[in-house]
């Protein structure tokens, strides 16, 4: 009985042992994975604000003017005035539906088309 | 263990044999066996205290070598921090009102040398200089031959340098990251954003430190890392800035002019959509201040802000608000404006002859001197001063500007009549065109103070009363009369019923007296002036209009076009529609639908 005891013991303390080794060496990877995935945010990060900086740079006022008056003839863009505000009244009714002929229209004028007419 | 008796029976018989006293052997005895218990107990004692010792030097030894660990080790942050914490930049962006990039990092690379690792110095200092030719040769061979360690070279280089500077293939050139502080639109809001510098620099990184403007007056903020990133956003709105700087531009040019300010406000809050300063500057490539002569000619110097100038007759308007307000006149109350007005030795004069009395609206209309100055003569120096110090005229604004304080406007010390009749009119008193803008503003929002502000969000609420609405509408009505009917009829923007004042103000000479042919021209308006939404102030600094057989100066014909220009095209990107709107109906009949 004394000799199971021991060998239990022997046992779980070698299985302990290669637990916390599995245990630690996953650790360790995965905190390699973490620093990996860290440094690969950071420089995520850093990309993305090079490329916001570079659209503010591209986007400034300056080169969209230059770029508007080298497009002109493509483009015919120009200040907004204030003549181009329009109103409501400007804008045409859409023209009301053709309605379909339902009967015939005689269109040479004859004394009995008056007649059915009145 | 074997204990000595304290009798032995040998040495007793011995001893009773030679006829000595057997009890001095007892005695000895019990003295030695006290000796020994003595020495045993000591011993022990001795010996517990050397462990305490030993145990006491290990503890303490543990603390010691702990902290010289914790104090030598570099630190390192947390591998497992949960959050997974973005990495900030070191100095937090600035937007404008509508989040567009004002002023960002961008990373990049300083480059040093170490001379005691270069290869072939000689060689390196011939290739660097290829790389950049502003570089001095014998100055770098010096630096690389002599003595010392470590050389900064270049202070932010591009990614192509840093390739070139690679391929020279020399171990003792070394990089060092840097991040790098970048305004992407130019010379655009360049005297609001300021600029910025490196602080203390190290190899692996180095402080970014606001040098002027709001990089300056929030660099704590802006460097502070509990904001977590988020940008500094401003009330200016980057179109607007760029139209109107474009504008002034070219009016300047066109009037002849060294310089000009322009500032739009909105009115009900105080918030500036827009302030620029003509001559401008890259604050990428900031400019060295000047060391002698007038701050003014640099290019760095914030007219708007810092310019403080007598702003002549805008100032009218003040009285004349303040006359009303005090029940002194009304709008048609007519007023003697016989020119001259002699004062003492001093002499009033008028432009033209106006006649010898106007209506209060037409002293405004057709700018008298006269007029205001007998009006202020009502008014008094005592009420007069303290009317210009609620409307702000006599401390520096509170704008967010590192400048805002040098902006001081200059007042006169004491405050006799004649001085509060020139001061009525514009003279004797100077401020800048950022006062002008908020006192206007205070004006258009129905007497309510207005406290111009550059950061969205920072603007208070309504502030003191300063007239009551009714003069404020009154003065709004007298300043439309000046654009419909008087001296700024250039600024009659169809459908956008401006309202203003015109002021041309002689420049004063540093040795005292004015000039002649110099002039400050100040067109100082609000629109529309049915609802009043916006202050447009606009300065031109020495102009002179030449079309004509004698060159103009007056601010109808320098300063009023140019503001005209800028309403016209301002006014419809801050969406505001035309109020008559087009007339004709190109091209619509009007059809009755039965």
């Amino acid at each position: 009985m004394r000799n199971f005891i021991y060998l239990a013991t022997a046992l779980s303390v070698m299985g302990l042992a290669f637990w916390a080794y599995r245990v630690n060496y996953e650790t360790q990877d995965l905190q390699g994975e973490l620093r990996a995935l860290n440094r690969e945010i950071a420089s995520l990060h850093e990309g993305l604000s090079v490329l916001r900086a570079e659209w503010a740079y591209l986007n400034r006022p300056d080169r969209l003017r230059e770029l508007v008056d080298l497009n002109f003839e493509r483009l015919q863009l120009l200040p907004l005035s204030p003549e181009q505000f329009g109103s409501v009244a400007q804008v045409a009714y859409p023209l009301p539906p053709e309605e379909p002929v339902s009967e015939p229209i005689d269109v040479i004028a004859s004394t009995q088309a008056l007649e059915a007419a009145e | 263990m074997i204990r000595t008796p304290l009798r032995p029976l040998a040495r007793i018989l011995d001893a009773r044999a030679k006829g000595e006293n057997p009890d001095a052997i007892e005695r000895e005895n019990i003295r030695l066996r006290g000796e020994a218990t003595r020495d045993k107990a000591r011993m022990r004692a001795e010996g517990r205290l050397l462990m305490m010792g030993v145990m006491f030097l290990c503890a303490f030894m543990t603390v010691g070598v702990r902290m010289g660990v914790l104090a030598n080790t570099e630190p390192q942050e947390p591998q497992l921090s949960e959050s997974g914490a973005p990495i900030l930049a070191q100095r937090a962006d600035i937007t404008d009102r509508a989040g567009r990039l004002l002023a960002t990092n961008l990373v990049t690379h300083a480059l040093y040398a170490q001379p005691p690792m270069l290869v072939d110095p000689e060689r390196s200092a011939d290739k660097l200089v290829e790389i950049f030719p502003d570089l001095d040769r014998e100055r770098l061979v010096r630096d690389f031959t002599g003595a010392r360690k470590f050389v900064w070279i270049k202070k932010k280089i591009s990614p192509e340098q840093m390739q070139a500077v690679h391929d020279i293939g020399d171990p003792g050139l070394l990089f060092g990251p840097r991040e790098m502080r970048l305004y992407p639109n130019g010379a655009i809001a360049s005297h609001i954003l300021g600029g910025a510098r490196f602080g203390a620099e190290g190899v692996s990184s180095a402080e970014i430190v606001g040098v002027a403007g709001v990089e300056k007056a929030f660099d704590v903020w802006l460097r502070n890392p509990e904001n977590n990133g988020a940008p500094l956003q401003l009330t200016i709105d980057l179109t607007l800035q760029s139209a109107i700087e474009e504008i002034l531009d070219g009016g300047m040019k066109l009037m002849n002019a060294k310089g000009a300010t322009a500032i739009l406000m909105e009115v009900k809050t105080g918030e500036v959509l827009a302030m620029a300063s003509l001559p401008d500057f890259d604050p990428n490539d900031r400019p060295a201040p000047l060391t002698k002569g007038d701050a003014s000619d640099s290019p760095l110097f914030n007219r708007a802000v810092q310019g403080v100038y007598e702003l002549g007759s805008t100032f009218k308007i003040f009285a004349v608000a303040q006359a009303m307000e005090l029940g002194l006149v009304n709008p048609e109350t007519k007023v003697p404006t016989k020119t001259p007005l002699v004062y003492g030795r001093h002499r009033i004069r008028d432009f033209h002859n106006y006649g010898p009395e106007n209506s209060v609206t037409d002293v405004i209309v057709k700018s008298s001197n006269v007029g205001t100055a007998r009006i202020v003569q009502m008014i008094g120096g005592e009420r007069q001063r303290e009317f210009l110090e609620r409307m702000g005229f006599l401390e520096p604004t509170a704008v967010e500007l590192v400048e805002a304080p040098t902006g001081r406007p200059i007042v006169p010390q004491k405050w006799p009549e004649i001085t509060a009749m020139t001061i009525g009119y514009g003279h004797g008193l100077s401020a800048s065109p950022l006062h002008l803008a908020s006192a206007y503003a205070t004006i258009a929002n129905g007497g309510l103070r207005v406290t111009p502000t550059l950061i969205r969000g920072a603007a208070k609420g309504p502030g003191e009363r300063v007239m009551s609405a009714d003069v404020a509408q009154k003065s709004l009505a007298m300043m439309r009369a000046v654009v419909t009917r008087g001296t700024a009829s250039f600024g009659d923007v169809k459908g956008y019923q401006v309202a203003g004042k015109t002021g041309t103000a002689d420049k004063a000479k540093p040795t005292g007296g004015y000039y002649k042919d110099k002039v400050i021209a100040t067109f100082a308006s609000v629109f529309p002036v049915t609802d009043p939404k916006y202050v447009l102030v606009l300065t031109l600094d020495e102009p002179s209009e030449n079309a004509g057989s004698e060159p103009r100066r007056t601010a109808g014909w320098t300063a009023v076009p140019v503001a005209a220009e800028v309403i016209r095209r301002v006014a419809p990107l801050l969406g505001l529609r035309p109020q008559e709107g087009p007339t004709e109906l190109a091209g619509i009949q009007l059809v009755k639908k039965d």
